[in-house]
């Protein structure tokens, strides 16, 4: 895109008269940061989650030390310099360990939302729209679901499959669809009435067809809101499944992982165990705090 | 006044009536996913009650005898009824039933939970109004960084950090387990909840011991309820302050006082305990976690033990358990609401 054409573009975006579609799209979009932007809560979690980001991709260049790498006659140094987080019991470099870590985060994150997201999304929509027996039958099905304990059935998952990341986040994905079934399906019902809806009905389009390109589509929204709300709670049962030794497994540097070693060390290492702690707290909060925010961009009624 | 009573009777009977039916297909939905999940352990169920070293003519009568070859349903039924008669098998790894094992660590996690839901209500409703109250101010944003913390962090960090700084650091409270070693087995177990054993039995200094071993894992479970029981209560009383009788009653002259002890609380009191419930069954779950850290007798080291021996009926037991208690408070939550707040009539 020309520099000339870019200003105006620019100019018509500020001031709200988009001139194509694909504008009005942006438009959209910069008054949503506009507004998210005003909450400092919300920058501070995106702030959070963008260094997870950084973190995880330049991981190599950032962290000092091999994360693997046992120094034994490096034991258990407290943080200097040197290792700013100090040492563990096979003189592997805590800080490293926290910054690799970020990357299992970051991996199991992205691949529970990638699982339990679109799950939800397509039962939710097609019960909202279809009606009728089918929306009863889903609809218990979720309430059903929602009624379960979260972390125990996914310890009873892992312990069926045996231990494991990817176990453990299929464990987490598979009990984490309901809620978004719930919001897709009432965004569904929302949209379902409306005349464009109607307007493609008479144009001859599957019902098939109108559920994936015109209100899956439309559902994307409030569906990160609840993704990103909900990968705070992902975050703590992944590294609560970690920390058991049902997750990822030693000697990776999962945050959860480095924890359960480090509760072997309190009394002689108490940075073992604390530092990923911290990670983890962050990470989660900052989930947290992005998700209040969006969801008070995106629907500024339903606040709580 | 009679007909009215009755119409209420007949109203209360149809809500109970409903949702004994929801609790029944979410029970049997339990079942069916612990049954699934105890069906595709990649372990043999015969060989794991009779070991590997047996002829094939006992294997095969065993799988006969165990039901086994019966049509799937057919064995879902039999477990159905099996668990229906408190049946939930043998540990494999103790060796006894497991509803034995279970009636005997589950005192420790009811206790432990007990502790945690008390602390989160005593703190998180007052924090909550106090909120609430002062809506916009410092006070506010320094209530909104507490709570956020609170169940941003992870419980069984907080346990270590609690260990770290008060049993190791200052010596203030006790350390891993429930009891001293040299007050192990002082009290009768009555209701094997030990506070309320030694208070029972007298025994003060067992009492202070055993409260000693409780206050870090309540504190660290008390904590994440307190920060969500405070984030509802806030969401509930700003509800309530903006409806218009309080201004009526503000305008009438009654102090803020009493506006909010005599209006805005009581009509908070049942999503109240609606969440408190909630967050009772959130505890239980968060006790598993809790209890590795703090080495706790309870239900919770008992299943992470039993996974590691991969000993499928002690886990699923476990998880049928909570499973059930979630579901009850789920149940008891719903009914209460319907039933006391008069906008769901």
């Amino acid at each position: 895109m020309s520099e000339a054409t870019a200003t105006t573009l620019w100019g018509r975006i500020r001031s709200d008269v988009p001139a194509s579609s694909r504008e009005a799209r942006l438009t959209r979009l910069y008054f949503g940061w506009r507004r998210l932007a005003r909450s400092s809560a919300a920058l501070a979690g995106l702030a959070i989650i963008a260094l997870l980001l950084l973190l995880a991709i330049f991981a190599p260049f950032i962290a000092p030390f091999d994360p693997y790498a046992q120094e034994l006659s490096a034991q258990l140094r407290p943080p200097s310099t040197i290792n700013l987080f100090g040492t563990d019991e096979f003189g592997r470099d805590v800080f490293s360990r926290v910054i690799y870590g970020s990357r299992y985060t970051l991996y199991i994150v992205v691949l529970v939302a990638v699982i339990a997201a679109p799950i939800g999304l397509i039962i939710g929509a097609a019960s909202g729209f279809l009606g009728g027996w089918v929306d009863t039958v889903f609809m218990r099905l979720t309430d059903i679901a929602l009624a379960f304990p979260r972390l125990i059935l996914a310890l009873a998952f892992v312990t069926a499959f045996g231990p494991g990341l990817n176990n453990a986040i299929l464990a987490i994905a598979v009990t984490g669809w309901p809620p978004y079934v719930r919001i897709a399906r009432a965004e569904t019902l929302s949209i379902r009435k409306s005349d464009y809806i109607a307007a493609i009905q008479l144009m001859g389009a599957s019902r098939l067809r109108i559920i994936l390109f015109h209100i899956i589509p439309l559902c994307f929204p409030s569906l990160l809101v609840r993704a990103t709300l909900d990968m705070a709670g992902v975050i703590l049962i992944a590294a609560g499944l970690g920390f058991l030794g049902l997750g990822a497994q030693p000697p990776s540097a999962e945050w959860g992982v480095m924890l359960s070693n480090g509760k072997d060390y309190l009394l002689s290492g108490w940075w073992v165990a604390t530092f990923p702690g911290i990670a983890i707290f962050l990470v989660s909060m900052g989930f947290n705090l992005l998700g209040d925010g969006l969801r008070d961009v995106l629907d500024p009624r339903q606040e709580d | 006044m009679a007909a009215r009573s009755s119409e209420r009777l007949m109203r209360v009977a149809k809500i109970v009536a409903r949702q004994a039916a929801i609790l029944l297909a979410t029970f049997v939905g339990l079942l069916l996913v612990t049954f699934v999940i105890g069906r595709v352990m990649p372990l043999d169920p015969v060989i794991a009650a009779i070991g590997p070293d047996v002829s094939q003519e006992i294997y095969d009568r065993t799988r006969e005898q165990m039901g086994l070859n019966d049509p799937i349903w057919v064995q879902f039924l039999s477990y159905i009824w099996a668990i229906l008669h408190l049946d939930f098998g043998v540990s494999f790894f103790t060796k006894q039933p497991v509803v034995e094992d279970i009636a005997r660590v589950f005192p420790a996690t009811l206790e432990l939970a007990s502790v945690g839901i008390l602390i989160g209500a005593l703190i998180g409703i007052p924090l909550g109004m106090l909120a609430a109250l002062n809506r916009g101010t410092w006070i506010d944003g320094a209530v909104r960084v507490v709570t956020l913390a609170g169940y941003s962090a992870p419980v069984f960090w907080k346990g270590l950090v609690l260990l770290i700084v008060f049993y190791a650091w200052l010596g203030w409270a006790g350390g891993p387990g429930r009891l001293s070693i040299f007050y192990e087995g002082l009290v009768p177990q009555v209701t094997g909840l030990l506070l309320i054993d030694a208070a029972l039995a007298g025994e003060w200094e067992v009492f202070r011991d055993a409260f000693g071993h409780l206050v870090l894992p309540g504190l660290s479970l008390g904590y994440g309820a307190a920060a969500y029981i405070g984030r509802m209560t806030r969401s509930f009383m700003l509800d309530q302050l903006k409806q218009e009788y309080v201004s009526v009653a503000r305008v009438k002259g009654m102090s803020e006082r009493q506006v909010v002890l005599n209006h805005v609380l009581p009509n908070c009191a049942v999503q109240l305990v609606t969440t408190v419930a909630l967050t009772y069954g959130l505890l239980l779950e968060g006790a598993v976690l809790t209890e590795t850290v703090f080495a706790w007798p309870g239900l919770g080291q008992y299943m992470t033990k039993s996974m590691f021996n991969a000993d499928m009926n002690a886990v699923l037991g476990g998880t049928l358990v909570i499973g059930t208690i979630f579901i009850l408070l789920n149940l008891f939550s719903d009914v209460l609401y319907r039933i006391l707040d008069p906008r769901t009539r």
